[in-house]
């Protein structure tokens, strides 16, 4: 009797756990293919190395490296009261130079002899001598004040042509224009107001002091949230990285189902012409069904078209994965076929829940003649630290800037633990 | 790494063999059992509303977003004052206000549109997951904040 009961208690336990042993012996990979720490824990293609150069220097942003092997990067929680850190990296590794700047921020640029660098509502700059070092850190000019910041998609990301512009990214304070935000059946605002002064790539004379809003021009409008921009050279125009919609689960959930939409929408990469519209808050681009789909705030039923006036992205990467950083690579290190093509850092997921989480990579799309060709591929990975940690969201490391060095090595930043990576490559 | 599965699963058998005899030396109070099982069935009935309508942004864990939306674990929020607990819930919340030391870029929605009982599970749930230990919030407490606040 006794034995009975102890054997229908510990049976099914002892079947359970032959299970799990059976699968964690199916599953377990070779160790060497597990041992990637002398790549920093990033898993690279072939011939790549990868080189954690310094760790723990703050939310380290968008980064820029000057030719003479410092890396300037911009700090979002100001660290000892400074929101610049300059860094010098002595080929394996970095260490910090010195600090400045008292603002937060995301954007850093180096142009014509200036470091520009953003905080949420304006844009400075700040000489630099003929090494490339600031030269005054207490005494920025203010280039651009009084930018919208409502607290969502407060980031000012910014870029600089060959033509004296400046190029800032003014998010949305919103995630789809809804007359109460992000709130459950609140439908979208008539003539979205919020397109006046946000949502869009505002353009501003790089060498001109105290803009606002009116020397500015809105220089592509329906763009939700931007942070990776880049020119491209070769067909000379911009090129942006859209952050698309979160939350159409949430907020009709009667259309789309917890599945859908944690992979939709669409992450565009987008090739921008001066009065370009991309559509936000009437569309998002679906990448399932290759389309312009009208906005579910605005009638939409996940199925209906829309945004007949918006141009059509160049390229389309699945749901929530958070583009940081676009960079176009025109450095003649890596194997020829990345040479104008694209790096995206993507910073990684957190609408997806309570589906499994993802992102937390670089990736590499090919371009030829100045547009996408062929698929894009993930190319450097292992951020996060494990499968595990991508699929929770509790990422160790989350890429956000890149930025290319003089001798054509690739350079990422993570603002989790404030560790900057260098990716170089070997024949 | 396999011995440490072997092991584990030794444990466990071990342990569940222990509980199934602790189990039956227990007496159970009658009383107590009751109101735990309305407090575990609360908070099943959080948890449902939790992975509909919050897990979104505060995450299956509890957790939050890193700079987007706040944990809610521990935080003065989630263990103080019920009425203003109920009153960010059926408000929503989007003052770029301090919580535990980090600010957050995100606006939390006004979730009126919940049912009193529901809100009352979620916010339960909410008090007794991810490590907090909260009294439990009722269903009349949340009808007589939602009443306030409208008058406001
Ligand atoms: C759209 C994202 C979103 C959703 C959905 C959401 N919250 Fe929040 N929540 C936030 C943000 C963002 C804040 C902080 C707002 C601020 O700083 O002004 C917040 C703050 C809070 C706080 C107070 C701060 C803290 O961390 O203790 C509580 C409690 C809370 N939310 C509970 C909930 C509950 C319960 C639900 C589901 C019924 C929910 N939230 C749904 C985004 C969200």
């Amino acid at each position: 009797m006794k034995n009975r009961k102890f054997i229908t208690v510990i049976l099914p336990l002892v079947a359970v756990c032959g299970l799990i042993l059976l699968n964690a012996l199916k599953s377990d990979p070779p160790l060497k293919h597990r041992n990637i720490a002398d790549n920093a824990g990033l898993t690279l293609p072939t011939g790549f190395t990868g080189t954690a150069l310094i760790t723990g220097i703050g939310s380290a942003r968008h980064i820029a490296v000057t030719p003479q092997g410092n890396i300037y990067v911009k700090i979002n929680r100001l660290k000892n009261g400074k929101g610049i850190v300059v860094l010098h990296d002595s080929g394996d590794k970095a260490e910090v130079v010195s600090s400045f700047g008292n603002f937060s921020g995301t954007g850093i640029y180096i142009k014509n002899g200036y470091l520009y660098a953003s905080s949420d509502e304006n844009v400075y700059r700040f000489k630099l001598d003929a090494k490339n070092a600031v030269i005054d850190p207490e005494h920025p000019e203010t280039v651009v004040s009084g930018l919208i910041n409502r607290h969502e998609h407060e980031a000012k990301a910014i870029l600089l042509d060959n033509a004296g512009n400046l190029y800032v990214n003014i998010g949305a304070y919103s995630n789809s224009c809804q007359v109460k935000d992000r709130q459950k059946g609140s439908m979208g605002q008539k003539g979205c107001p919020i397109l006046d002064s946000a949502a869009g790539i505002w353009q501003f004379k790089a060498d001109k002091l105290n803009q606002h809003y009116g020397d500015g021009v809105r220089y592509a409008t329906g763009l939700r949230n931007v942070m990776g921009m880049d020119w491209n050279y070769q067909d000379n125009q911009l090129f942006v990285m859209q952050h698309g919609r979160d939350q159409l689960h949430d907020i009709f959930p009667e259309m789309f189902d917890q599945k859908q939409s944690a992979l939709l929408p669409a992450e565009c990469l987008y090739a921008i012409k001066k009065g370009d519209n991309a559509g936000w808050p009437y569309m998002y681009y679906d990448q399932i069904q290759h389309k312009k789909v009208l906005m579910p705030e605005y009638g939409g039923d996940g199925k209906k078209a829309g945004g007949e006036n918006a141009i059509d992205p160049a390229a389309a990467y699945p749901g929530h994965l958070a583009p940081n950083g676009l960079l176009f690579y025109t450095g003649d290190q890596f194997p020829a076929k990345y040479k104008n093509g694209a790096f995206i850092a993507f910073h990684g997921s957190w609408n997806r829940a309570p589906e499994p989480q993802a992102g937390y990579f670089v990736v590499f799309q090919p371009f030829k003649n100045g547009k996408p060709d062929g698929q894009w591929v993930v190319f450097a990975n292992g951020f996060s630290g494990s499968q595990a940690q991508t699929e929770s969201g509790r990422a160790e490391h989350r890429p956000c800037g890149l930025a290319q060095g003089a001798d054509g090595s690739l350079y990422v930043s993570d603002d989790t633990k404030g560790t900057i990576y260098k990716i170089t490559y070997k024949k | 790494m396999r011995i440490k599965i072997i092991a584990s699963c030794v444990l466990m058998m071990l342990m569940y063999a222990g509980a199934q005899a602790q189990v039956k030396h227990k007496a159970k109070p009658k009383a107590k059992h009751s109101t735990t099982t309305g407090l575990a069935a609360s908070i099943a009935k959080g948890k449902t509303v939790y992975m509909q309508t919050c897990v979104s942004c505060h995450q299956v864990d509890g957790g939050g977003v890193q700079n987007m939306n706040p944990p809610l674990i521990k935080t003065t929020y989630v263990l103080g004052d019920k009425t203003k607990l109920i009153t960010i819930v059926l408000n929503g919340f989007n003052e770029s206000v301090e919580i535990e030391g980090n600010t957050y870029s995100n606006t939390m929605p006004s979730h009126d549109f919940l049912k009193d009982e529901d809100i009352a599970n979620v916010l339960t749930f909410v008090r007794n997951s991810f490590g907090n230990k909260a009294p439990a919030v009722t269903a009349a407490e949340v009808t007589k904040v939602r009443a306030a606040v409208k008058k406001t």
